[in-house]
């Protein structure tokens, strides 16, 4: 779809208001709607639109599938690690409040961290699902045998 | 194409009702994500549907037994929208009243979900990577390559 003038227009304008809404709600989620969970989904939209507009491989080269893996995988680590910290700080499992010494400021920093984490989970996995889809779809393509 | 169109009017009764975050969620995951990936799995699929077997009549008996059990279960809910239910008298109040102080920020949505019950969060973050690991390992292995042609398509990745 790249040599439809309308769509790649209209994609190249809302492709950096998506991800900066998306980054608006990841970090703006204790004071607005919005946390981790649907930043993600809305940064992943925004990709599988540029993939849709410029296909899959031009996408994988902004955010290539290994970069997938590993991210998915990090932002569960940082979710849990922040739980850890709280362990080894001297607290309970996922207790923010030994992090910092201002109890509030502590809560707030834990809640933005594993907020993060699980956005960089969510929006590498939706990712990544669509890319398995869509070469899944290319092999068979290739191979022939799709009617 | 219904179900997108369910999701995003759903999304403005949510919206309408001041469920900011559940409005969004469902927008963004319902309207958006899933319509591309059942329109991405409608691609992969063969066109034409498997012919299909007999009837299975004890599936169809778990089916309907499991049904009318839940059915049944709902009769012990509470009255629909009393303030006495236990979700108004429990746990609520309390996040209601002590979610600044504890946390000084406004958003109770996110306080609850983050830190009150962090560990189900956690839990879910982990189900996310779970369905990424299972379409990885159902969709992720490159299909063999027939011998003879298309030698320098075999690099994996792409």
């Amino acid at each position: 779809m790249r040599n439809n003038g309308i769509l790649r227009i209209i994609a190249r304008f809302l492709i950096p208001l998506i991800m900066l809404f998306a980054l608006y709600i990841q970090f703006h989620g204790e004071y607005s709607p919005g946390g981790g969970f649907q930043a993600g989904v809305v940064f992943a939209a925004a990709w599988i639109l540029f993939a849709l507009i410029y296909g899959l491989d031009a996408a994988l080269d902004v955010i290539p599938e290994r970069a997938m893996y590993v991210l998915m995988l990090v932002g569960v680590l940082i979710y849990a690690g922040v739980g850890v910290a709280g362990v080894v700080l001297g607290g309970h499992f996922l207790d923010f409040r030994p992090l910092l010494d201002d109890p509030q400021y502590a809560q707030q920093f834990g809640i933005v961290t594993v907020e993060l984490g699980i956005g960089i989970t969510v929006s590498t996995v939706t990712m990544l699902i669509f890319t398995m889809f869509v070469q899944r779809r290319a092999d068979s393509l290739e191979a022939g045998e799709n009617d | 194409m219904l179900f997108a169109i369910y999701s995003l009017l759903s999304a403005a009764l949510f919206a309408v009702l001041d469920a900011g975050d559940v409005a969004l969620t469902e927008a963004a995951v319902g309207a958006g994500i899933s319509t591309i990936l059942m329109l991405a799995l409608l691609a992969l699929v063969p066109r034409r549907e498997a012919e299909a077997p007999r009837p299975h009549w004890p599936a169809l008996a778990v089916v309907v037994l499991t049904g009318s059990v839940l059915i049944y279960a709902t009769l012990d809910f509470p009255e629909f929208g009393n303030p006495d239910n236990p979700v108004q008298t429990h746990v609520g109040p309390y996040y209601v009243e002590e979610t600044y102080n504890d946390m000084g920020i406004p958003n109770m949505v996110a306080a609850v979900l983050a830190s009150y019950r962090s560990i189900d969060t956690m839990g879910e973050g982990f189900v996310i990577l779970t369905a990424g690991l299972a379409v990885y390992a159902l969709l992720g292995t490159r299909r063999r390559k027939p011998k003879g042609e298309q030698k320098k398509q075999e690099t994996p990745g792409s």
